[in-house]
């Protein structure tokens, strides 16, 4: 299963080195986003108060443009069937994609959170550092396992474009929640404190771990017919 | 000697839809089988089937010696199956992706170089993308897959389309290439004239039924 996941993920981070859609496209959107939520907000404390949850709802819905993608590469021209037809240990291409995922989204985070700082005026909190680092390593688990959960279910599926956020956006909105109160409490917004984050980051590993044994247990059964 | 394929009265459906309706066929190792009939006579069901990829309602499926009724994912890694599409990433390098394929089964890199010489990928083709790929290059491209996966049983479906008079002709070469070192090889083709000749047997297929045919 291992060497399936090594294999995946490194061909899923080669093709993304060849093409550079994520870099090129994806980080653009998101970025832009951001700026457009400044363009509709426009007052810094509304964006100073807000910064966390935007932050989180521009990865979410990048998220939502990458695991498209991710899935389409496999749908193109059959690599996906191929893969079944090859025997591939169905958890280790759920893990290998979805390691691949959470590295580019991992990237992505750590752009629109310096693109908050940077517009929306936020401060990071010497205290809330290590807070920070263990909410994106735990949210962006989270997104990555359910991400690739929910674009194995809809992949073969009609109007797969249409359906993806018909079905992952409410799965993720426990992440959204938590990430954003976290990061919140990591940036002192609101009056936060670093201790009120952890609870929420203790959530946010729960999540990782149900969707991460979940999809490597179930994703055999939905990709095969 | 064992067969490589050996169907005997054959179920299958696809979601509630029957497939195959009591088939049966035996297959001997180093065979080119060409499997005929009209649309939707079952021809891709059956490749489907041997590559461990149908659930079998009744009768019995032996395929390279495993019993598909009782584990049909164990045959998987052993065949190769080439449909309509070539299974490859567009963004890769030809060389990126017959390693891929290859080390689903830990092939080395000698193996890997060795089933792209065999299919006429040579060093100006392993560097280039396969989007930039002509529809033969691609089709080679799957086949050097198919090797460096060292499939004993080729299930290919109308392998021909898309290709020039030149590029099928390569393509026979390379079947009857791989029979001869041992693999076996189905082909679902209406591409009578050409199959058939390539072919050291054929069976018809229609209504989910199998029937053998004189050449």
């Amino acid at each position: 299963m291992w060497a399936i996941t090594r294999l995946l993920a490194g061909k899923d981070l080669r093709v993304e080195m060849r093409s550079r859609v994520i870099i090129n496209q994806v980080v653009p959107f998101a970025a832009l986003m951001m700026v457009m939520f400044a363009f509709a907000l426009d007052s810094d404390t509304v964006l100073a108060r807000v910064a966390p949850g935007l932050v989180w709802l521009a990865a979410m819905f990048s998220l939502l443009v990458i695991v498209q993608r991710s899935f389409a590469l496999e749908a193109a021209d059959g690599a996906l069937d191929a893969l079944r037809v090859a025997g591939a240990n169905a958890g280790g291409i759920f893990l290998g994609k979805a390691l691949a995922l959470a590295a580019q989204l991992a990237v992505l985070e750590v752009i629109l959170l310096g693109a908050a700082l940077v517009l929306y005026n936020s401060h990071i909190v010497g205290s809330g550092i290590a807070l920070l680092v263990g909410t994106y390593f735990t949210a962006t688990a989270g997104l990555a396992f359910v991400g690739t959960l929910y674009g194995g279910l809809a992949v073969g599926a009609k109007g797969r474009e249409t359906l993806l956020p018909l079905l992952m956006l409410p799965v993720v909105a426990p992440v959204l929640i938590g990430a954003t109160r976290a990061t919140e409490a990591a940036l002192g917004t609101n009056g936060a404190t670093a201790t009120d984050g952890w609870p929420w980051v203790g959530l946010l590993t729960l999540f990782a771990v149900v969707f991460g044994v979940g999809g490597t247990l179930s994703f055999g059964s939905l990709i095969d017919e | 000697m064992e067969p490589v394929v050996e169907l005997v009265d054959v179920v299958a459906v696809l979601g509630q839809f029957p497939v195959l309706a009591g088939a049966s066929l035996r297959v001997a190792r180093g065979e080119i089988v060409l499997l005929r009939g009209p649309n939707g006579a079952g021809k891709t069901s059956l490749l489907r089937l041997c590559a461990g990829l149908l659930v079998i309602r009744r009768g019995s499926a032996n395929v390279l010696g495993v019993d598909l009724v009782a584990d049909r994912s164990a045959v998987r890694s052993r065949v190769g199956l080439l449909g309509h599409s070539n299974g490859l990433y567009a963004d890769l390098t030809v060389a990126d992706n017959v390693r891929f394929w290859g080390a689903t089964i830990g092939a080395s890199a000698d193996e890997v170089l060795g089933a792209m010489q065999r299919m006429g990928l040579d060093d100006r083709l392993a560097d280039v993308a396969v989007s930039r790929l002509s529809a033969g290059q691609r089709r080679r491209t799957a086949l050097a897959c198919l090797v460096a996966r060292r499939a004993e049983l080729w299930l290919l479906d109308e392998p021909h389309a898309g290709l020039d008079a030149a590029g099928r002709d390569e393509l026979d070469a390379i079947l009857r290439a791989a029979a001869s070192s041992g693999a076996t090889v189905i082909v679902a083709s209406h591409e009578l004239e050409r199959a058939g000749s390539l072919a050291t047997r054929v069976v018809e297929v229609v209504a989910g039924q199998v029937r053998e045919r004189a050449l």
